[in-house]
């Protein structure tokens, strides 16, 4: 009997009642995602007369359709719009990505090792970097000399008096830390991390995009990779350190195949967050490095929100994403854990 | 066999630890704590403009005293009225509750007098708190911008994350096309927060939005609900669960389809229900990621601006401003000190409940 339960791999084989109930309820929250999206369709292939004069739901049937938004946006404004979607491309895809390296390879971190930061090393940290912050801006040193010797002073003090502060914090601190520094909004450090960039000359640029997201990012990545590490048996990784795999290999070889629908999760949630954030890029580019959502926004013009050619902007956004989560999907799906801690 | 572990682990300690955490606390630190004291900074401070550009003048706590007590106060705290009898009902079940909670810690085996002092703490916050947002909410209130935040979010949360668990379970039975149902249920979640907003303007416009049928079947067809502030703050919160259910429901799906099958299978050879084995097998091995997922959705949640910036400038009145939101609008008159020190006071209170979450929720359900 066991065996025929493990050929059919998943415990639930729904009834047929079941299977109806659940279509009604899926089919029915289909229904609620689907309609704004085919409402956004269907306004897109409006004239604005036709949005204006209320409600029109099929093309073709009760107005007819038209390609004029479109043909505005891809022909009469072709340059202003792909550059725009090559830069969300790859600042999405080069921060998504770095995020997802040194976050996962963090959580892990935290997961499996002890770590005890003095408190003391932390407050001096803060310390000389307040101070550096000073000296720039009040005596107009430049950035890097005073980063340089703030580093410098940090360590020869680290070297002598932090030695008597014991008091030290542990792996959950370190997790709440990263945590806590999404829980500002934008809007407050929006104006210091403009005034970073534009020291840094990076002001409208890719770079300042990749970095600020990478930062923002990296909590996240940290906190659901830690969650899924956790929840691997710490047996395999004992079986393959006594084997003599470096701490490394173990987690190259055993913990990252294993925790594939995390990862891929977690991509996805960090390319959605990027692919999608407004309020940082308005700040940080202007023209050169412009993102897509900055352009949706534009249109929100001095004669009332241009329903149409929003709608096609938002239409033409979504389609990369969903190409790739349907391509990502079957990772989700692949249960990796099934049957690895038997025998 | 036992030493070798013990040199490996050790050798582990001491190398591959601060190789695997220190890019990503170094890359946080350099870019957070420069904006973070910058921003500190201009909380405690006013800027003027003064002829050819503008200083920044120290004013110390100013800032802060016009929320709490001067002339923000009726913006950010709102104006209390008297509790009404369903109101004094709510807020006996809340004091219940906690006072049932309280019962059972002091009863558990993890009991410390520490612990008691710090419980008892959180319980008189929470009870002023709740007491605090039932008397906006009576008539003769006015909720001001904070508890309009804390609707949005504890409402949201609720809501999303019940959402989100139910769709995630009926996705992973095996249901023919359920991989159809699983990439249209992420679809919200893709478009920009600022397209979606947009979105949900034409929605509820009452007369060219598509649901303009029903409205004049109801009677309602040239009554703007979202100049009602419950019926604007539920177009808020709709938008909001419409985009944000499918994160839940992706990071619990993916939860639950790493879970292994032998425990419910177990279940199952044993004869347990389909409800019980929900209850006492699927449940308690999502709690960690669920308590996780619900932390960074809190904190998302926390910041909401978007939606109701476009879909209602924070109006009617000032009925579906976000604290964010408010923030944002003194930033634009170049109130920078006021709009900083409304982000502190946000950073505040999400770090007050991010804290106790953890250590009473997130804590407990991830080390068992």
């Amino acid at each position: 009997m066991i065996k025929n339960l493990l050929r059919r791999k998943s415990v639930f084989i729904p009834s047929p009642v079941t299977m109806l109930l659940s279509y009604l309820v899926l089919g029915a929250w289909a229904f609620v995602v689907l309609f704004p999206i085919y409402w956004l369709v269907v306004t897109s292939f409006k004239l604005p007369i036709q949005v204006n004069e209320g409600p029109f739901y099929l093309p073709g049937v009760d107005y007819q359709p038209s390609l004029h938004a479109w043909r505005y946006i891809f022909v009469d404004l072709w340059r202003d719009t792909v550059r725009p979607y090559f830069n969300t491309v790859v600042v999405a895809l080069t921060s998504s990505a770095l995020a997802l390296l040194f976050g996962t390879v963090a959580a892990y971190g935290l997961v499996r090792f002890k770590y005890r930061p003095r408190l003391g090393a932390i407050l001096m940290f803060i310390g000389c970097m307040a101070l550096a912050i000073v000296t720039i801006v009040k005596l107009g040193v430049p950035w890097q000399i005073a980063l340089i010797a703030t580093l410098i002073l940090f360590f020869l003090a680290l070297k002598t008096i932090g030695r008597r502060f014991k008091r030290s914090l542990g792996n959950n601190d370190i997790a709440f830390w990263l945590i806590s520094q999404r829980m500002l909004p934008p809007v407050a450090v929006v104006l210091p991390i403009y005034i970073l960039f534009q020291r840094m000359h990076l002001l409208d640029t890719k770079t300042a995009l990749i970095m600020t997201y990478l930062a923002i990012n990296l909590p996240i990545v940290v906190w659901l990779m830690r969650d899924y590490f956790q929840s691997i048996p710490i047996e395999l990784e004992e079986c393959a350190v006594i084997d003599g795999a470096s701490p490394y290999r173990v987690f190259r070889s055993i913990v990252l195949p294993l925790s594939t629908p995390g990862l891929v999760a977690t991509f996805l949630l960090l390319l959605v967050f990027t692919w999608n954030e407004y309020l940082l890029a308005l700040f940080l580019s202007s023209a050169k490095a412009q993102t897509m959502p900055l352009l949706v926004a534009a249109q929100n013009a001095t004669r009332g929100p241009q329903w149409w050619y929003m709608s096609v902007l938002v239409l033409i956004m979504i389609i990369p994403v969903i190409g790739m989560a349907i391509a990502l999907e079957r990772f989700i799906a692949r249960g990796l854990l099934v049957g690895a801690v038997k025998g | 066999m036992k030493t070798r572990w013990q040199r490996l682990s050790s050798q582990v300690e001491r190398l591959a630890g601060s190789v695997f955490i220190m890019p990503a606390v170094l890359i946080v630190l350099l870019l957070s704590i420069f904006p973070l004291i910058i921003s500190l900074y201009l909380s405690l401070s006013r800027l003027r403009f003064v002829k050819g550009g503008f200083e920044i003048k120290f004013v110390g706590l100013a800032n802060y005293g016009k929320l709490l007590f001067g002339s923000q106060k009726r913006h950010f705290l709102g104006v209390i009225g008297d509790l009404s009898p369903a109101a004094w009902l709510v807020l006996a079940v809340v004091m219940v509750l906690i006072a049932l909670a309280l019962w059972r810690y002091v009863r558990s085996r993890r009991f410390s007098a520490g612990g008691l002092i710090y419980r008892s703490v959180t319980v008189v916050v929470l009870s002023l708190g709740v007491w605090y947002v039932l008397r906006t909410l009576s008539p003769g209130g006015r909720p001001g911008t904070l508890v309009v935040t804390l609707i949005y979010v504890f409402v949201g949360i609720t809501v999303q994350y019940v959402l989100g668990l139910g769709l995630a379970l009926l996705t992973t039975q095996r249901l023919p096309a359920r991989r159809f149902f699983r990439v249209v249920f992420l679809l919200p979640m893709m478009i920009t927060p600022v397209g979606v907003a947009y979105m949900f303007r034409m929605l509820t416009d009452t007369d060219k939005g598509p649901f303009n049928p029903i409205w004049q079947a109801l009677g309602l067809a040239n009554f703007s609900w979202v100049n009602n502030p419950w019926g604007a703050r539920a177009a808020v919160l709709i938008g909001d669960t419409w985009q944000w259910t499918p994160l839940m429901f992706i990071v619990l799906l993916a939860a639950l389809e790493s879970q292994p099958v032998e425990c419910r299978e177990a279940g199952l050879v044993d004869g347990a229900s389909r409800w019980q084995l929900f209850w006492n097998i699927t449940l308690p091995q999502l709690l960690p990621v669920s308590a996780t997922i619900i932390l960074i959705r809190m904190i998302e949640a926390f910041k909401i601006m978007d939606l109701p910036n476009v879909l209602t400038s924070g109006g009617p009145g000032t009925a579906t401003e976000s604290l964010t939101l408010h923030s944002f609008f003194a930033w634009r008159t170049f109130d920078l000190g006021g709009s900083a020190a409304i982000a502190y006071m946000l950073l505040f209170v999400v770090i007050v409940i991010g804290i106790s979450y953890v250590n009473l929720v997130h804590r407990q359900v991830t080390e068992g």
